[in-house]
Formats: C-alpha cells, sequence, structure tokens
C-alpha cells in the first residue's frame, strides 16, 4: 500500500513537472529573471501546486494517513540561520542553471549529458551537507 | 506561448495532487530534495523502499507522456559543465541545509502557511533572481 501510494505520488509529481514546463530551464530562469524577458509560468504551478496540498492540510485534521502511521511532526516555526543561508545556496544554484531537485529528477532521462552531471553534482552536495551544516553551526556559534 | 500558463496550471495541480496523495496516504511531506537526500546521506535508509518507488514514478512518467507531446522536449541546460557542477553542488548542499526545496517549502510549506516555508522560498528565490541577474546581465556568462 505504502509503496504503491509512493509511486502514485511521485508519478503525478512527475506528470506535473513535466506538463507544466518546470523542467525547461528557460521557463524557470525566465521566471526568476525580472530584468529581462519575464515568464509568469512558475507562478502558476506554484499557484496550481498549493490548491490540492491546502486542501490536504486542511483534511489532515482529526484523521490519520490511509497507509496507517501518523502525520509528520511539523518543526516549530522558529527561522534558523540553517534555514536561511541553505535557502540562499539553493537559491543561487537554481537561479545559475534553472534546475532543482524535482525537475533534476523528472528530466533525467532527456537532460542529455548536462543533466546527468547536474544529478551528479547535487547527489554529492547532498553528501556533504551534513559537515558543512555542523561546520555552520560552529561559525553561527563563534559570531 | 500564450498557452504556457495554462499548462503551467494543469501540471501545477497535479504537481499538488502528488503531494495530496503522499500527505493523506503515507503521512509523509513530498520534498523532492528530502525524498532523494535521505538516500544520501543515510538518514532515510529505513523508508528507502518509498522513495525509490517515488523516484521511479517521478523518472518514469514523462517518458511516458513523451510521445503524446508534439513539441521536442529540451531542458535548455546551459552546455558550460563547470557552471553546471558549481549550479548542482549549491542546489545539493543548500537544499539539505535549509531542509528543502521548491517541493517541500514551496509547495507543501506555503500551503500550509508554515513560517519557516515562506521565509525559505522568499530567500531563494532572492538568491536566485539576484544571481541570475548578476551573472546573466551585469557579467553575460549564462
Amino acid at each position: 500500500m505504502r509503496l504503491l501510494l509512493s509511486l502514485i505520488a511521485g508519478a503525478l509529481f512527475g506528470a506535473g513537472l513535466f506538463v507544466s514546463g518546470m523542467t525547461d530551464t528557460t521557463k524557470v530562469q525566465g521566471w526568476l529573471d525580472v530584468f529581462g524577458n519575464w515568464d509568469p509560468t512558475l507562478a502558476f504551478v506554484m499557484g496550481g501546486a498549493m490548491i490540492p496540498m491546502f486542501i490536504a492540510w486542511r483534511l489532515t485534521r482529526g484523521r490519520r494517513p490511509v497507509a496507517g502511521g501518523d502525520f509528520p511532526e511539523l518543526p516549530r516555526p522558529e527561522l534558523d540561520h540553517r534555514l536561511i543561508t541553505g535557502s540562499i545556496l539553493f537559491g543561487m544554484g537554481w537561479g545559475l542553471a534553472g534546475l532543482c531537485p524535482g525537475p533534476a529528477m523528472a528530466s533525467i532521462t532527456y537532460g542529455g549529458l548536462g543533466g546527468i552531471v547536474f544529478m551528479l553534482a547535487m547527489l554529492a552536495g547532498m553528501g556533504l551537507a551534513p559537515m558543512i551544516a555542523t561546520r555552520l553551526d560552529r561559525l553561527a556559534a563563534a559570531t | 506561448m500564450e498557452t504556457d500558463w495554462i499548462w503551467g496550471l494543469v501540471g501545477g495541480l497535479m504537481i499538488g495532487l502528488g503531494g495530496a496523495v503522499y500527505l493523506l496516504g503515507n503521512g509523509r511531506i513530498m520534498g523532492a530534495s528530502g525524498i532523494l537526500g535521505g538516500l544520501v546521506d543515510g538518514s532515510g535508509w529505513s523508508t528507502a523502499g518509498e522513495r525509490l518507488l517515488f523516484i521511479l514514478g517521478v523518472v518514469v512518467t514523462p517518458l511516458i507522456l513523451w510521445p503524446l507531446y508534439n513539441a521536442e522536449i529540451d531542458t535548455h541546460l546551459t552546455s558550460d559543465l563547470s557552471v553546471v557542477i558549481i549550479a548542482g553542488l549549491l542546489v545539493g548542499v543548500g537544499t539539505r541545509i535549509a531542509n528543502g526545496c521548491t517541493s517541500g517549502h514551496g509547495v507543501c510549506g506555503m500551503s500550509r502557511f508554515s513560517l519557516r516555508g515562506i521565509v525559505a522560498t522568499v530567500f531563494y528565490i532572492l538568491a536566485g533572481g539576484l544571481t541570475l541577474a548578476i551573472f546573466r546581465h551585469v557579467l553575460g556568462v549564462i
């Protein structure tokens, strides 16, 4: 059950990324590029995606997940340096290439050599992240 | 194209529906960087099966939809591999330190009005826009 639901969720996610054009880096960079020929598509994707998710969060109240277990424990609404630093680093990479983790996965079969290189670099970055995060914590504590 | 926003909206609804299935079905937040990153650093090995099937769904569906598409499919990613590598590293490190990306913080976080999700999204959009402006319009390298 859990596995089947994961496959369905992934299929919907991949289909949505493909159909919306979000695996095309020119559309993502076109949205970020307010000084160039601005492309509004990403805002429609984000807005469209938030509608079912908003309803889903409402439906979690007083219920349990269909496949059993509990709903995730939500983090306390605290802002820390990890959230800010990480988001800035992520945004820089996102702006440079126009790819984020979802579309990088969805386009892996048709993104050519560049897509594979991006994926490998991203996975390497994910592997290095815990070490870098610890260093950042020490830096933040020292300042 | 003039119809791009409609496809954006349709695709967005599908993405949100995927997130809804993952949340209401499995009780998990659909974050691409978390699902992938947990397999890389070992923190998600106990749920590796779910993660791998989710990834399989993401990767295979575009291949199924591809023949229905009349247009050429291209990610238009820069051919400059040094930019690709630096961008990939930044995305990998950044999303894991921030504990989320466009799907986790953006779609799942903002739809429940999470402060962390909204702040993260504001920062990565500002950083992305600024980086693009500097490297495209000032330096002219991308």
